[in-house]
């Protein structure tokens, strides 16, 4: 047991130092760490950054040194993400894409499938969303309806997504769909990777409580993509789909808590400010939510060293999950607490738009955090039954 | 970064749990808990001859083997694990660390090696009638009398009191206040005008007494007016050790609840394919793994001695004070009625988690004196 770096770590660390403080500069130094994976603020000056990341092989810095990457381990992954938290850099964007496509396609592309997509996220020329829900497949995500059919060497799709995250600004879409006419559960799916730019998708977007619509509904009207772009086996899709989900409830969100520490941060000033820091209710509920942004990073990190020593880490990931957004809906509400009366506006000057400040963003998009990526009741059930062995519920 | 246990710490668990398993089931800890003494004297010489609990982190130069609190962590969450009945806390999260923190290299020479061969039981008076955790809590004064010193007062909640052989005592000079003015002593067990009362414990498996002294002779222990900072060292550490027992005890009661989950049948199923039942136990197992995250790394801390330790003493006790009793709580829910017996033992989890959140300061307490350590 010890968190101090190695040496090794810490020159890798000052490496990453001496890059972002370089390379963080002028309008993207400005732009702080604002904005979520699943939010537009800054957007083109954040895709310029994406791309000086990219440029320097910062993003897919995992990735095999074969495929443009650096092949980092875990614990300088880390390094870097709490380097690129403690500097303020803007929130990524290629969360679709490099948090879950590419470690999905890693584990199950062919050599060209992977030679022909991870450069392009790698360089932020090709944007990526997630073809998962649709309106009778939600948690259930088995019951998927959307259909594909071969049709000499391409397949054809037809069928409805939703709740597709900035789809509206991806150029590919992987998308779970049936192909096996006929199946049922998880068998007959397959993962297909559908160009986004072709009459067969029609892309409408859905506004969102926060008021900005960064979802959409999207429309498969006979879209088409190659037969060979399916990811895994035909009819495998189920597993591909769960290899995914992984990622996103494991990997993808690990660093989450640097950015959490930072909003904590900033409400324990507003509270400071506004005086409410000396109500013994406050006071409590700070250092509660200071509690469990450090036991989040705990967690990460005893996470980690499982990871690092057995290579997977499996349905505890549920747990990280949980965790996390329970945490963050909790910060949200107390935001809205250190506010005051302050909260009763949406903006401190009003322009007749409905735009959240920083405060009211997070006390409400972090109302879907406990829904996407698995909502909490369903990852109380894996929690129940893959990790303490609790009898399955009937189905 | 590695946030694992070496392989030896791994053994060293082992040992001790398949020790605390043959020594500490549920039989003897309801023997125990019966009786006044509440330990049993030969298991104390087994822990100390033949594991070596009782010396593990004292210096190697005052009898101790020198390892860390990390090893220590290991030893109080096993013991929490079967509620050991044992003067240890007391002796070695307390006092030893006490002097360990307080003493002069002479007096460590004096004090240790008895208590690092299983010798001496020993503990820590500090608390009183007042209830509190903090500097101000000390009211009892110590005074200087014809070159020796004397002192008067009561205390209170002084765990395994009645059986120590050596007690430290947390006093303050007279006309100070605050942190100013905290001294530490040593007085024997049965010194002269000491009368110790044993208290009627709603836990019983750790024993409280009060100990009145009336012109009771002490021997200064460090330096004297000086003790504060070394007094809130201690309750930090005492607390990092308290946080690991309880995450053992919120695991085993986890444990517990699943596995009568899996076998108790209500409307024809097992009770824990009900999501009613299935959610609860995993919302226990978040807490509980997030108990034990805190509390390992509250041992490195602890052991690394470094700047962090107040803020993670206080994050770690506030968490696995509450991880606890919710699991403690959530258990006999999910026993029924069988949860609610005597026989049952959810209960003895049940108060030994109450006793253990409120001893050294509460969660309340410990949010607010995080909030302090972080500069809210
Ligand atoms: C902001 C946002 C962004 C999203 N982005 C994407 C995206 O990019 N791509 C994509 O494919 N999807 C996306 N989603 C969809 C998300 O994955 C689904 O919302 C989620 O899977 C839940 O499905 P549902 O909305 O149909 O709710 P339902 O599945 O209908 O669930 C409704 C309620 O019932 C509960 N419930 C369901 N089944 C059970 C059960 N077995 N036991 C107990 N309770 C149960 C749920 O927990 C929930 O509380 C996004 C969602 C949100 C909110
Ligand atoms: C102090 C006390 C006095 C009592 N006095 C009497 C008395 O005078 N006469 C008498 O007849 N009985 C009496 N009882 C018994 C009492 O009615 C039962 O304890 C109660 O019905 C629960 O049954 P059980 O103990 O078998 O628990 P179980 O039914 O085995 O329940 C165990 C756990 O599983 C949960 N559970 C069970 N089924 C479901 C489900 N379908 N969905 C979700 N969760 C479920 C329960 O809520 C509980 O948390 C008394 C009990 C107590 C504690």
């Amino acid at each position: 047991m010890d968190f101090r770096d190695t040496s090794a770590e810490a020159a890798f660390r000052d490496e990453v130092r001496t890059w972002l403080s370089e390379n963080l500069v002028g309008e993207f130094a400005a732009l702080g760490g604002r904005g979520g994976p699943a939010d537009e603020r800054g957007w083109d000056t954040r895709i310029e950054w994406e791309r000086t990341l990219g440029r320097d092989r910062w993003v897919g810095m995992s990735w095999p040194e074969e495929y443009g990457g650096r092949n980092l381990n875990f614990s300088q992954q880390v390094i870097f993400n709490e380097e690129y938290a403690k500097a303020n850099a803007p929130a990524r964007i290629s969360f679709f894409g490099e948090g879950l496509f590419a470690p999905t396609l890693i584990a199950y592309g062919t050599h060209e499938q992977k030679s022909r997509f991870l450069p392009k996220i790698q360089s932020v020329d090709e944007l990526w969303c997630q073809g998962y829900s649709e309106p009778d497949a939600g948690s259930d995500l088995s019951n998927v309806a959307t259909r594909a059919v071969r049709d000499g060497d391409e397949w054809v799709i037809n069928g409805q997504k939703v709740w597709t995250t900035l789809a509206h600004r991806a150029q590919w879409c992987f998308v779970v769909a049936r192909t096996e006419a006929g199946s049922t559960g998880h068998k007959g799916l397959s993962y297909l990777l559908v160009p986004m730019d072709q009459p067969g998708v029609e892309i409408r977007p859905l506004r969102q409580m926060t008021g900005s619509a960064e979802f959409n509904e999207v429309y498969f009207s006979d879209a088409r993509t190659s037969a060979d772009l399916v990811l895994g086996e035909v009819g495998d899709g189920w597993a591909v789909a769960m290899a995914t989900l992984g990622f996103e409830r494991g990997t993808a969100f690990m660093s989450q808590q640097l950015a959490f520490q930072r909003e904590l941060r900033e409400i324990i000033e507003v509270a400071q400010g506004n005086g409410r820091s000396k109500e013994a209710t406050t006071r409590q509920d700070l250092a509660d939510s200071y509690i469990g942004v450090q036991i989040m990073k705990y967690n990460g990190m005893r996470m980690l060293t499982d990871l690092v020593s057995r290579g997977v880490i499996g349905p505890s990931s549920s747990i990280g999950k949980l965790f996390w957004s329970n945490w963050h809906r909790t910060l949200g509400e107390r935001a809205m607490d250190v506010l005051g009366t302050d909260a009763l506006l949406v903006a401190s000057e009003g322009n007749g738009e409905y735009e959240l400040e920083d405060f009211h963003q997070i006390f409400m998009s972090s109302r879907a955090e406990t829904i996407y990526a698995g909502a909490s009741e369903i990852q109380r059930n894996i929690i129940g039954e893959r990790v303490l062995g609790l009898p399955r519920e009937p189905r | 970064m590695n946030f694992a246990f070496s392989e030896e710490q791994d053994q060293l668990r082992d040992v001790v749990r398949r020790f605390m398993e043959e020594k500490s089931s549920e039989e003897e800890v309801r023997r125990l808990m019966d009786t006044e003494v509440g330990y049993d004297p030969n298991v104390w010489a087994q822990m100390a001859n033949e594991l070596g609990l009782q010396s593990l982190h004292i210096p190697e130069e005052f009898g101790g083997q020198g390892f860390s609190f990390v090893e220590l962590a290991i030893v109080f969450e096993e013991q929490g694990r079967r509620l050991l009945c044992s003067p240890y806390f007391a002796t070695v999260a307390l006092a030893t660390n006490a002097i360990l923190n307080a003493g002069t290299s002479d007096e460590k020479a004096a004090l240790l090696p008895g208590i690092a061969s299983g010798e001496t039981i020993a503990t820590l008076a500090f608390t009183e009638p007042n209830g509190r955790w903090d500097a101000d809590g000390i009211t009892m004064v110590a005074r200087e009398d014809g070159g020796s010193w004397v002192l008067d007062g009561t205390k209170m909640f002084v765990i395994d009191g009645n059986n120590a052989d050596l007690i430290v005592v947390a006093a303050r000079t007279a006309g100070t206040s605050g942190e100013a003015g905290i001294s530490f002593f040593t007085v024997a067990g049965d010194a002269k005008g000491l009368t110790r009362t044993a208290l009627a414990t709603m836990d019983q498996t750790r024993k409280q007494s009060k100990l009145e002294f009336a012109g009771v002779k002490a021997t200064p222990l460090g330096a004297a007016g000086q003790g504060w900072s070394a007094l809130s060292k201690t309750l930090d550490q005492a607390a990092v050790c308290l946080s690991n027992e309880m995450a053992g005890g919120a695991q085993f009661v986890l444990d517990m609840s699943v596995e009568y989950a899996k076998v108790r049948v209500q409307f024809g199923r097992p009770i824990g394919s009900f999501q009613a039942i299935k959610h609860k136990c995993a919302d226990m197992l978040l807490e509980v793994e997030s108990a034990k995250s805190a509390a390992y790394y509250s041992a490195w801390a602890a052991g690394e001695d470094n700047e962090e330790l107040p803020v993670v003493a206080s994050l770690s006790k506030a968490y696995c004070s509450d991880a606890y009793f919710h699991a403690t709580a959530e258990n006999i829910q999910i026993h029924g009625g069988i949860g609610f017996t005597w026989e049952h033992p959810a209960h003895l989890y049940f108060k030994r988690a109450k006793s253990s959140e409120i001893l050294l300061g509460d969660a309340t307490y410990h949010r607010e004196l995080l909030a302090q350590r972080i500069g809210i």
